[in-house]
């Protein structure tokens, strides 16, 4: 048995159910786990099997199916010289997860720059504010529902009205 | 229209108390402020001239590439791995190409790995270049930024030897190279290897034991290795604070481990032992610089796996299979399966990884950079806090962060 799949297993009788499944992708290993476990799964990976490094942290939007978000951990094993991946599948109705925060403060601005982009909001966050957009934008742009880019097109016709709420300084 | 307010209360919690009650100064440094390498703004809470805290604002040269990938083919969204971290285009490359690679389960030729793998370091030269010219430019010594120039200039005109871009070079492809290097490249190359050991002597003889570079730097910014880790560092900064980890070593991508190179690790973690494990650096690039120079096999450059990787135009007028492929390749684009992978190498400022996940259509569905220059400037306050304004400016270019690597 490789260390990665004692590294599961592990995980499995730890948390149980909360497992939902092991994926292995191009020797690539990623644990789908329920969303009320990731703060525990980070902690006894941390602590029991040296995960001591996030290396990233990221969502993807998959709308219009349900669950729309996941989010998703890269962890690395210095000792073990091992990635791991964790995906969390959050639905739309509901887009909180509890902040990983305490486990490893790094994911400090990696959960700002989630929430800014994808409108996830991080529970027990200790500063969540947008991070790479303006703090009054309107919209979260990684979204697959937000346009890449979008101005309307003014005519001679409708030029003034359209300026009137176009999203600019005026004075 | 729409314009909200500041609502200042709920900014209270960035700054201590004292700052409220008006014992310490707000100072905003940046964003356009020369020693913050690009577009950094801190907001400063000073006592006297000493730093009690300090808050780093990123987001100024925020481009949205991950969105603008995600509209382009794998092909052709390449060329905007290159403008996330500037300073480090084929590194860049070298990265998206390798996540690419696995994700359709491509195989690259020997050749086209030997190259990537020289001018990776090559890259990784110049980089540590510039860091060394704007640190000592930030620390009070102007000539030895010249001097740096001077030899990056001679890797940036290798670079458009190859490519025909200076910086913007987009030379690796997912499968193998652009082209083959030119004729004379080998040369130039080797002309550099010839004389650079002793100019990194120079830089050293103009800093090392330079009395006033060392009261600028020893025992400043200092981080420990645990912190370090804790705070995502990675990298020459994590190196520096005495964690001997390297990607290259740990986890050899594109042939690593067939080279001979050491890892330098510093101590105190201080800004000082930063720049010792750069300069260490420079010569360990050069060493694996020489050994894959004297060893480029012969063969492609390019996979020949025609489902992923165009033919060569000489055969468009003659074969009609290779103008399908060329026209379905350009046209489409090709598809990856429904799967995502994650790639981590060791950029020069660290590690570089790239998230990917295909829908089994012939663009990335979703591609996610994890920067280095993210985590570093994330741990800026962590080092700064207790030091003077001028150490602030040593701490931050000593940590070589990219903000256009932090933006993305």
């Amino acid at each position: 048995m490789s260390h990665i799949e004692k590294v599961t297993e592990g995980l499995k009788s730890e948390l149980g159910e909360q497992v939902l499944s092991v994926d292995v992708f191009r020797d690539q290993t990623t644990v789908v786990l329920a969303r009320e476990s990731i703060e525990e799964a980070c902690r006894y990976l941390n602590s029991e099997h040296d995960f001591d490094l996030l290396a990233a942290l990221m969502a993807v939007d998959y709308w219009p199916e349900e669950p729309r978000f996941a989010v998703i951990y890269q962890l690395y094993s210095l000792k073990h010289k091992l990635f791991i991946g964790l995906r969390v599948p959050v639905h739309s109705t509901t887009p909180e997860i509890a902040t990983v925060e305490t486990i490893f403060p790094n994911a400090n601005w990696h959960e700002r720059e989630v929430y800014d982009m994808f409108g996830i909001n991080f529970s027990g966050h200790s500063d969540l504010r947008r991070i790479l957009m303006p703090y009054d934008w309107e919209g979260h742009p990684l979204r697959k529902d937000y346009p890449l880019a979008h101005e309307e097109i003014q005519f001679s016709f409708n030029f003034d009205e359209i300026d009137r709420r176009k999203p600019y300084a005026k004075e | 229209m729409r314009q909200m307010d500041i609502r200042l209360d709920e900014l209270k919690h960035l700054v201590s108390d004292r700052a409220i009650e008006g014992e310490t100064v707000l100072l905003n440094m940046g964003p356009q402020h020369p020693s913050t390498h690009g577009v950094l703004r801190l907001l400063l809470e000073l006592d006297g001239e000493r730093v009690v805290n300090c808050v780093p604002d990123v987001g100024f040269l925020h481009t949205g590439i991950e969105k603008n990938m995600e509209t382009k083919t794998y092909e052709k969204a390449l060329v905007m791995a290159d403008r996330m971290d500037y300073l480090n285009n084929l590194g860049n490359n070298l990265c998206y190409c390798l996540a690419v690679e696995k994700l359709v389960d491509l195989d690259v030729p020997e050749r086209a790995q030997v190259i990537r793998v020289l001018l990776t370091e090559l890259q990784r030269i110049a980089s540590h270049l510039v860091f060394l010219g704007t640190h000592a430019l930030d620390t009070g010594a102007m000539s030895v930024f010249l001097y740096c120039f001077r030899e990056r200039e001679i890797i940036l005109d290798i670079f458009e030897m190859c490519s025909g871009g200076r910086m913007m070079t987009a030379f690796f492809r997912p499968g193998g190279l652009w082209r083959d290097i030119p004729e004379g490249f080998e040369d130039a190359v080797r002309d550099f290897v010839d004389i650079f050991p002793r100019r990194i002597d120079q830089y050293e003889a103009l800093l090392t034991k330079n009395p006033i570079y060392l009261d600028r730097t020893k025992g400043i910014g200092g981080i420990s290795s645990e912190d370090a880790l804790r705070w995502g560092l990675t990298g020459p900064n994590l190196r520096a604070a005495g964690v001997k980890f390297d990607l290259r070593k740990a986890n050899p991508y594109s042939g690593y481990e067939r080279y001979d190179f050491e890892i330098p690790v510093g101590s105190a973690g201080d800004v000082y032992d930063r720049y010792q494990v750069r300069v260490a650096e420079l010569r360990q690039s050069l060493r694996i610089v020489e050994q894959a120079l004297n060893n480029i096999p012969g063969g492609p450059v390019r996979s020949g796996n025609r489902k992923f990787v165009p033919p060569p135009r000489s055969e468009l007028g003659t074969s009609m299979e290779a103008l399908i492929h060329h026209f379905k390749l350009w046209t489409e684009g090709f598809p990856a399966p429904k799967g995502s992978v994650f790639v981590a190498v060791e950029s020069p400022r660290g590690e570089l990884g790239c998230y990917l996940e295909g829908d089994g259509g012939p663009k990335p569905y979703r591609i996610h950079f994890r920067t280095p220059s993210f985590a570093t400037v994330q741990a800026i306050p962590v080092m700064a806090q207790g030091y003077l304004v001028a150490d602030l400016v040593a701490i931050i270019s000593s940590l070589d962060a990219v903000l256009g690597d932090v933006d993305r």
